[in-house]
Formats: C-alpha cells, sequence, structure tokens
C-alpha cells in the first residue's frame, strides 16, 4: 500500500475525503483501511464500538474505487462511516447495545444503512450505544462504557455515545444515530462534534430497533455542518416501509451552504437560560450568539412557557412506547433466552431479567405503569396533551423568528460513574434536547468552544423540514469559528 | 320464575386479501409451519407495519353492508399481551376509534318474523399465530404463518334472546362476509369465528345479569349447543341460590360443557394506546363512495327479488339466496329453462342439492351445470319427458352421462303425448282386463290407478300420465 499521505488521512472530512476521493488523490481502500488500522489501535481506549466489519468495509471500499473509476460516484461514494448499532444491517450482528440481542443477526438492513450503501458509503462497524438507546452517558451499554476522547475519565454522552466518540477521535469522518430526547445532540455536544436530529419523518425508521417510536429519529454526526449535509442528503427520503416516513422531496443540502446569515432571526427562549445551566456553557453559548449576531443574524428574546413540562411529559411517553416496544424481547424467537426454562412464564421472566440491563427495566416499569388501567388518563393522555402545548409553544415562536438557538446541554461533559446511581440527575443532561423530540422538529449541535478542555454544544432549532436553515447557520458559524478543527490529545 | 336470555356476539371474519394486514406476507391456508411470516410478521426488531389498503377497502364495504357509519378518521392501537405466538408482545387492533360503527342486521325468526340485531362496531386487527401442542413431546410448538393475516371484529348489540337467534345472526352474517367477497367463510379453517357474551335476568327485569363470555366457537352448532349448556348452567346456578361470576369460558367440545378459563380479576390489562407506529386511518368520502359502487345485491335484496320476480314462497327464495353462488345458479337455471321458476327452484333444492350434499361437494365442483339443469327443467315444462322419468335423467346427468336431450333419447324416456297413440293402448288394456273393468264400474274406482299403471307399464313409462288419467276415465265412466 502507498504510504503517501495516509498518515492524515484520517483528518479529513467527509466533505474533503469525497473531493480527494473523486479526484483520485486518494483510493477508498486507503482511506477505509487507515480508518481500520487507527480504530485498531485507539478504540481500546475508548470502547467506541461494539462490532468492527473490516472485511465487509474492504469489500465495499474496493466496490466503491470501482465506481469511483467508472465515474459513477456520489459525495459519499467511498465515505467510510460508523453505524450506531440501533441500525439492522443484513447479516451482521445488531445488539441495540443489550444483551438481550447479543446474539441477533439481522436478516435485512435498516433503510439509513441501505441508503448509505447505495449511495457508496463504506461501513466500518457498529458503534457501542446506551442500552436500547436509553441513557444519556452511554453507560447503560451491555458491552461496557464508552470514554469520552477529550477526557477519557469522562463520558461521551448518550445514547448515541459510540457514534459520537467515534467521529470525535477521527476514527470515521462521520457516523448515524438516533435522537429520541437528544440522542445525537447530547453526544455530539459533550464529544466535540456536530449533530443533526431531522424533523420526524424525514428518515426512514425502518430496521431502526424501536426505543419510542414517536420521538425517535435517525441523523448523521460529523465533525462540520457540511458533512451533517451530505450524510443527510444520503439518509433521508420516503420510506414506503415506514408509514411515518413522509412523501417530501429531499434537497440537496449543501446547495444553500454559505448563504448570507444577515437578516436571519434568531430566537433566544428566556427559559434556556434558567438555573440548571451551568455558567461555563452560559458562556459558550452567549458568545457563540454574540458570533452569529455578528455574521449579521438579528437575536430576537422568545419564550416557551411550557418547556419545563417536557421533561416529565417524555419520561411518560417514552417509557409508555418503549415498554410496548420491548414486549417482543421475551426470549421465544430470537435473542437472549434462559437456560432451562421451566415453564413460559419463568421463560420470560427469566430471559427478561437476565436480558435488560437496570435503565430499560426502569423505564419498562415506568412505562407499564404509565399505560395501566386507572393510571391512562393521569399519566399517558395528559402527557399528549402536554406534548400537544410544546408543540404549538415552538409553532408560535417560529412564527416570530426563524430558528431558536441555546445551550445543547446543561453542562459538558461529566465523570465516568458520577450520575451512574442518578436517574433524575441524567436525566436532567437532556432539559434543553427532549421538547425538541416532542415537538417533532429538527435541531442540531454544534461545537461552541471548550470549558476545562471538555466541548460543549451550541443548539440550533428550526421549523419543520428546516435542516437546511440549520446547516447554514451552522456552517457559516463554522466558517468563522476552528472548535471543530480541534482534536482530542492522543486523538489528532 | 321466568329467564330470559340476553345474547351478544363478537364475530372474527378473517378478510380474504392476497397478503397480510401490514406485510407482504401470503395469507394462503396450509403452509408448512412459519413459511408464512416475514420479518413484520415474526416481530423481529426494527420492523414496522404498513396497512394493507384493501383491508380497509374490504371493512368499509362490510360497513356499508350492514349501514354502518364508516368514521373518517380511525385509529389503531395496541394491545399488550405476552403470549408465545403474539410475536410483537401486543396485537395491533382498533380500540376507542373504529373504522365501522352502528350498523345493524335483520334475521328472520322461526314464527316467520324478522327481528333487528344491532351491529355496535367492526373494527381492524391483526390475527396471532398458532400454538401447536402435539407432537412436541410436553413443548409447545408456534406456527406464526396466521399472525399478521387480517380480521374484522364484528361486535353485535345484546340483541339476541336465544341461542337459535344468536345462531340466525352469525348465519346471516356469514351469508352477508361471503356474497360481499370479503371472506371465504371457512369455519374450519377459522376463517369466521364467534365469542358469545351470554347472560340471564328474570322476565322482565330491565338490567343485565352478569355475563360469561365464551370463546372461539367455530361452528353453528357449537355455538348453539355451547349457549343452550351455558344458558341453563347460570339459570340453575342462580335458581339454587349462586352467583354468576363474570368471566371467561371454553365450550369442550367432547363433553359439550362450558368450563372457566379466566375470571374478571385474572383478566389481562391490555393497556390499549394508540400505536405510534401508524398514522391515523383517514377515509375520503370520495373513497367510500367508490366502495359503495361495487355493493351486491345483499341477500335480503336478492330474496325479496326472488320473491317478487319469480313468485317463489320466501322459505324458497331464503335458501336458494343463502349463497351468492347458489343464487346465481338458480337464476342461470331459470334462463336455461326459459322460465318455470318455481320447478327449477324445487329441482335446485331438491335433488341437485341433495345430490351435491350426498357426494360431499361444493356447487362450483357439481357435475351438473345451471344450463343443463335448466334444460331438463324445460323439458319437463314442454312435456318431453314426466316428471318421474326426469328424475332418471338427471341421475344419469349427474353419472356423467351426457346432455339431457342425449340421455332422454339414449334411454327412450321422450313421453308419448299423441292422444291416438295413448288411446289404442289404453282401449288394448280395458280390452285385457274386462273383470277389472266390471268392478270399476261397480263403484270400485279405486281401480283407475290399476288401469293407470298398465297402461304407464304398456308404454314403458312413456306415456303423459296426465293424458292417461283423462283418457281412462273418460272411458271407464263411459
Amino acid at each position: 500500500m502507498a504510504e503517501r499521505s495516509t498518515d492524515t488521512i484520517h483528518e479529513k472530512t467527509v466533505a474533503e475525503s469525497s473531493k480527494a476521493l473523486r479526484a483520485g488523490e486518494i483510493s477508498s481502500r486507503e482511506l477505509t483501511e487507515a480508518c481500520l488500522r487507527r480504530i485498531e489501535r485507539l478504540d481500546p481506549k475508548l470502547n467506541s464500538l461494539i462490532t468492527i466489519t473490516a472485511e465487509r468495509a474492504l469489500a465495499a471500499a474496493d466496490a466503491a474505487d470501482d465506481r469511483l473509476r467508472g465515474g459513477d460516484a456520489g459525495p459519499m461514494t467511498g465515505v467510510p462511516i460508523v453505524h450506531k448499532d440501533i441500525f439492522c444491517a443484513d447479516g451482521v450482528r445488531t445488539t441495540c447495545g443489550s444483551r438481550m440481542l447479543d446474539p441477533f443477526v439481522a436478516p435485512y438492513s435498516a433503510t439509513v444503512v441501505e441508503r448509505l450503501e447505495a449511495a457508496g458509503a463504506v461501513m466500518l462497524g457498529k458503534a457501542n450505544m446506551d442500552e436500547f438507546a436509553m441513557g444519556s452517558s452511554n453507560e447503560t451499554s451491555h458491552f461496557g462504557p464508552v470514554r469520552n476522547p477529550w477526557d477519557p475519565e469522562t463520558v461521551p454522552g448518550g445514547s448515541s455515545g459510540g457514534s459520537a466518540a467515534a467521529v470525535a477521535a477521527r476514527l470515521a469522518p462521520a457516523a448515524t444515530g438516533t435522537d429520541t430526547g437528544g440522542s445525537i445532540r447530547q453526544p455530539a455536544a459533550l464529544s466535540g462534534v456536530c449533530g443533526l436530529k431531522p424533523t420526524y419523518g424525514r428518515v426512514s425508521r425502518w430496521g431502526m430497533i424501536a426505543f419510542a417510536s414517536s420521538l425517535d429519529q435517525a441523523g448523521p454526526f460529523a465533525r462540520t455542518a457540511e458533512d451533517l449535509a451530505l450524510m443527510l442528503g444520503a439518509m433521508a427520503g420516503f420510506d414506503p416501509k415506514d408509514s411515518t416516513s413522509v412523501d417530501r422531496e429531499v434537497p440537496d443540502y449543501t446547495e444553500g451552504l454559505g448563504g448570507t446569515l444577515r437578516g436571519v432571526r434568531v430566537g433566544v427562549p428566556a427559559e434556556f437560560f434558567g438555573k440548571g445551566l451551568e455558567s461555563g456553557v452560559r458562556g459558550l453559548v452567549e458568545s457563540a450568539l454574540a458570533e452569529l449576531e455578528g455574521l449579521g443574524a438579528e437575536l430576537v428574546e422568545i419564550s416557551l412557557p411550557n418547556m419545563e413540562l417536557a421533561l416529565p411529559a417524555y419520561y411518560v411517553i417514552a417509557p409508555a412506547e418503549a415498554s410496548s416496544n420491548l414486549a417482543r424481547y421475551d426470549g421465544v424467537r430470537f435473542g437472549h433466552r434462559c437456560s432451562d426454562p421451566k415453564s413460559l412464564e419463568d421463560l420470560y421472566k427469566r430471559s427478561r431479567a437476565e436480558g435488560f440491563g437496570d435503565e430499560v427495566k426502569r423505564r419498562i416499569l415506568v412505562g407499564t405503569y404509565a399505560l395501566s388501567a386507572g393510571y391512562y388518563d393521569a399519566y399517558y393522555l395528559k402527557a399528549q396533551k402536554v406534548r400537544r402545548l410544546i408543540a404549538d409553544d415552538f409553532t408560535r415562536a417560529l412564527e416570530k423568528v426563524d430558528l431558536i438557538a441555546g445551550p445543547t446541554s446543561p453542562t459538558v461533559a461529566f465523570g465516568l460513574g458520577e450520575r451512574a446511581d442518578d436517574p433524575v440527575q441524567m436525566y436532567l443532561s437532556d432539559i434543553y434536547t427532549l421538547a425538541v423530540n416532542l415537538a417533532g422538529l429538527p435541531a442540531l449541535s454544534v461545537p461552541c468552544g471548550f470549558l476545562g478542555g471538555r466541548p460543549a454544544g451550541l443548539q440550533l432549532i428550526g421549523g419543520y423540514f428546516d435542516e437546511a436553515r440549520l446547516l447554514n447557520a451552522a456552517h457559516n458559524y463554522q466558517q468563522v469559528t476552528d472548535w471543530h478543527r480541534r482534536a482530542p490529545e492522543g486523538f489528532e | 320464575m321466568n329467564w330470559e336470555t340476553v345474547i351478544g356476539l363478537e364475530i372474527h371474519a378473517q378478510l380474504a386479501t392476497k397478503s397480510k394486514i401490514f406485510s407482504g406476507a401470503s395469507t394462503a391456508y396450509g403452509a408448512e409451519p412459519n413459511r408464512q411470516a416475514c420479518p413484520v410478521d415474526l416481530g423481529l426488531p426494527g420492523v414496522l407495519p404498513v396497512l394493507n389498503g384493501e383491508v380497509v377497502r374490504m371493512a368499509v364495504k362490510f360497513g356499508l353492508a350492514v349501514g354502518a357509519r364508516i368514521a373518517p378518521r380511525s385509529v389503531f392501537a395496541r394491545k399488550n399481551y405476552f403470549y408465545p405466538d403474539l410475536p410483537k408482545g401486543y396485537q395491533i387492533s382498533q380500540y376507542e376509534l373504529p373504522l365501522v360503527e352502528g350498523g345493524h342486521l335483520d334475521i328472520d325468526l322461526e314464527d316467520g318474523t324478522t327481528k333487528r340485531v344491532g351491529i355496535t362496531r367492526a373494527h381492524l386487527e391483526e390475527d396471532a399465530g398458532k400454538s401447536l401442542h402435539e407432537d412436541f413431546h410436553g413443548m409447545t410448538g408456534i406456527d406464526l404463518n396466521r399472525a399478521g393475516t387480517p380480521l374484522v371484529e364484528i361486535v353485535s348489540e345484546p340483541d339476541m334472546r336465544s341461542p337459535r337467534e344468536a345462531v340466525a345472526y352469525m348465519k346471516k352474517l356469514h351469508t352477508l362476509v361471503r356474497y360481499l367477497g370479503i371472506c371465504d367463510g371457512n369455519m374450519q379453517e377459522g376463517s369466521f369465528r364467534c365469542d358469545a357474551n351470554v347472560s340471564v335476568r328474570p322476565e322482565g327485569q330491565a338490567e343485565f345479569g352478569t355475563r360469561a363470555e365464551i370463546k372461539n366457537l367455530n361452528s353453528f352448532r357449537f355455538v348453539e349447543r355451547a349457549l343452550e349448556y351455558e344458558v341453563e348452567r347460570q339459570i340453575d346456578l342462580i335458581e339454587s341460590g349462586g352467583e354468576v361470576v363474570q368471566e371467561t369460558r371454553l365450550y369442550d367440545v367432547e363433553r359439550g360443557e362450558t368450563r372457566s378459563m379466566r375470571t374478571k380479576e385474572e383478566a389481562n390489562d391490555y393497556r390499549y394506546f394508540p400505536d405510534p407506529d401508524l398514522l391515523p386511518l383517514v377515509v375520503e368520502p370520495a373513497f367510500v363512495e367508490e366502495v359503495r359502487a361495487t355493493l351486491p345485491e345483499l341477500p335480503d335484496e336478492k330474496r325479496d327479488r326472488f320473491i317478487e320476480r319469480y313468485g317463489l314462497p320466501a322459505y324458497d327464495a331464503s335458501v336458494l339466496t343463502t349463497t351468492r353462488e347458489m343464487a346465481d345458479f338458480y337464476e342461470a337455471t331459470v334462463k336455461a329453462a326459459g322460465g318455470a321458476a318455481k320447478r327449477a327452484a324445487n329441482w335446485v333444492m331438491g335433488d341437485f342439492l341433495g345430490a351435491l350434499n350426498k357426494d360431499g361437494l361444493d356447487l362450483q365442483d357439481s357435475p351438473v351445470g345451471s344450463e343443463a339443469l335448466g334444460t331438463l327443467v324445460a323439458r319437463i315444462e314442454d312435456e318431453t319427458v314426466s316428471g318421474r322419468s326426469a328424475k332418471e335423467v338427471f341421475e344419469a346427468m349427474w353419472a356423467g352421462e351426457g346432455d339431457p336431450d342425449a340421455i332422454i333419447e339414449a334411454k327412450g324416456l321422450k313421453q308419448v303425448t299423441d292422444t291416438g297413440a295413448i288411446e289404442a293402448v289404453v282401449d288394448q288394456v280395458i280390452a285385457e282386463n274386462p273383470q277389472q273393468l266390471e268392478q270399476y264400474r261397480g263403484g270400485k274406482t279405486k281401480l283407475l290407478g290399476f288401469f293407470v299403471g298398465q297402461v304407464m307399464k304398456l308404454s314403458g313409462g312413456k306415456a303423459n300420465p296426465q293424458q292417461v288419467n283423462a283418457l281412462l276415465k273418460k272411458k271407464l265412466d263411459g
């Protein structure tokens, strides 16, 4: 293999890789091999991947090189990526971070996997995650916690912690994730990368293991907004296999990048800057807002009065749906089954007791309770009404402004184990992201500085299907800042 | 004390679609276990349901046929419970907002009156798989071929007052769904099955008694027997100082009795909630009208038309309209016979149905078609053959010996209607039996039968009996 430039090849973003691939400066095989070597060398420090699919990756890289030579290449062709292990990939173990699915090999691919494959992206492996996407620190994974490349004693955020850490550590230029209450944006913020949660229905959920179906949405991680645009372009689109996917044309998300922010009205909700927000993070976010203002945006104070209800509503709706979605893991047809069951009930009880971790069990219990006869109206139905109120708050706000900005998470990365025994403290990590899922809106997180060496994220929230505007704002911001160019020590 | 029985039925009719309600897998019956279960039916991680539009069309058709309201917006909900043959741990059904609401069905009672039974609602849902307890050495085998088969659950009002009424309602519904072509009605294969809610109360009491639900009755006979047993059980229980408890019961076919399966306290809390994987089902008025335009003539309309147009008695019209195929067969027979509607009805309901039943054949497998049967009826009508000979012709037709005219010809069964020829035979018979003639004329007129028999015998059964009768009478009385 050629020695040229492969020692820095991993530094390239998706856009840079894509350009170099198409110019014939590098091959997908070189790029893929470089990433695989880097994974082999560095991932033991992070544990960001559950499964490495080296052989399949090299075959895909060779196929991509053929396409590149044949002039049949798109922007993602030959670019290595990592998939969160919540997406089924035909013939590859898919665990969802759980012992329950440790032995599960999907006989089909998620639409997200299929689309990226069709676009020529090269899957390097499956990323670690909180079990069944339930968690904000990646500590609930059956495969062990993921370490934050910026500080190995801290968490990368979750649930898509492996995806965020892998991109931050330059193991891959991009990754997929899912976001049910902040599971893309929060780890993106804590790991110092960009992460986008698209509008609900923008990306197909087929083959993506369900946590809370009405909130789950797949999206990309990358280091730049431009790369998010390239990834989203490959992932998005109507899928007849997902009844909740929306039949709406997918624009070229890169087209609008670089457009001016002059006159763009950015709403700043008072509720995002109240108590609970770490003052250092507040400072970084305010500086970022000032940068946006400097780019011509107009800051407008707004209010989202029902924001404080988002957390309780979310922790009724998401567990309720999860309690039902996770009923299929019963030890009967696939996944973990206890040894030597004595009866059907014993089979159910022990398979589930052994297969699920504490956080998953906690949410199944909460959700089952919320849906029970006699409690349904007081919890589930009321939470759905609150959800409507929150969506209305956003709708009203977005009549006055073009997008909404604030912190992604109230703190920077916290220490491993620090919140593991305090679920409520853990849940507070998502107070600024949950509401967006309840409303179904698109939002992204972009790195906006460091606090004691730990990254913080600026969250931008847009109107339905207004991903292009969000991406342009983040892109503009990244043109005048260099947070995203910094690499964690030891992962340069 | 006199007791009044109150019965309401929940009928599950399997919709006759090619593929399942939420997946593309085939619904065909009888495949090797688990060969017709795709990842969606298996409830594998990450799969999603997509509603089969044909299912909606069929359910709307049903709703319109029973005069119900088609909900412009209905919602699929999850019914959560654990069972090995329920792959997802929940059944997708409709709960608070069903697709069809508030219809009715008129049933004919034995006293000749008609009773209207209310239909509370009909909703869509998916079927579960099957648990197989035999041949697994103490373990249970799971066959998920049936999982995801579309069902419409039709819930009646508690309007029936006897097991017989319940059966009449069930039969009428059975006829209707087959008319509509939305269900094959095959009860042995479970395409049409019934849960019955039954209670008793003292005659004149307004409020209902405590009810028991009898699950999974898959034949008309079992419904009737199970209900009869259950009604008696409840009455005996109350009269001996006991109380009926609200519970689910099973009918034991072998023993002919119902027994408790689970009480209300043991009942599952199904934790229904709207399925977030499926959008609310929106049915546009234009779609409803489109479906309405495809409605066939319904059983009651057809029966009334048969009475009106063919002058049939109500009983005949009901029997002949039991299935659309039977009604079509009858009408085709009448057409081929060139009229003779009543005679055609007698033949279809008599010899023809008798032969079908005897050979255990379905209508479509009959060796005699409507054209041939109609021709035979026409030959009786135009006096080519006598009614008696016609039976012989029919038997030959059934045996595949050819069309009626060929058989009549081959067997020489053509009726003699030539008065001269018959008169000659009559004269011969009278001449040959002077003793009987004397007795007859002496007042023993019973002997007319003897003479007729002799004439028929001599003519080889071909003489027209009416003519023989008339001529003999004339000459004997002479």
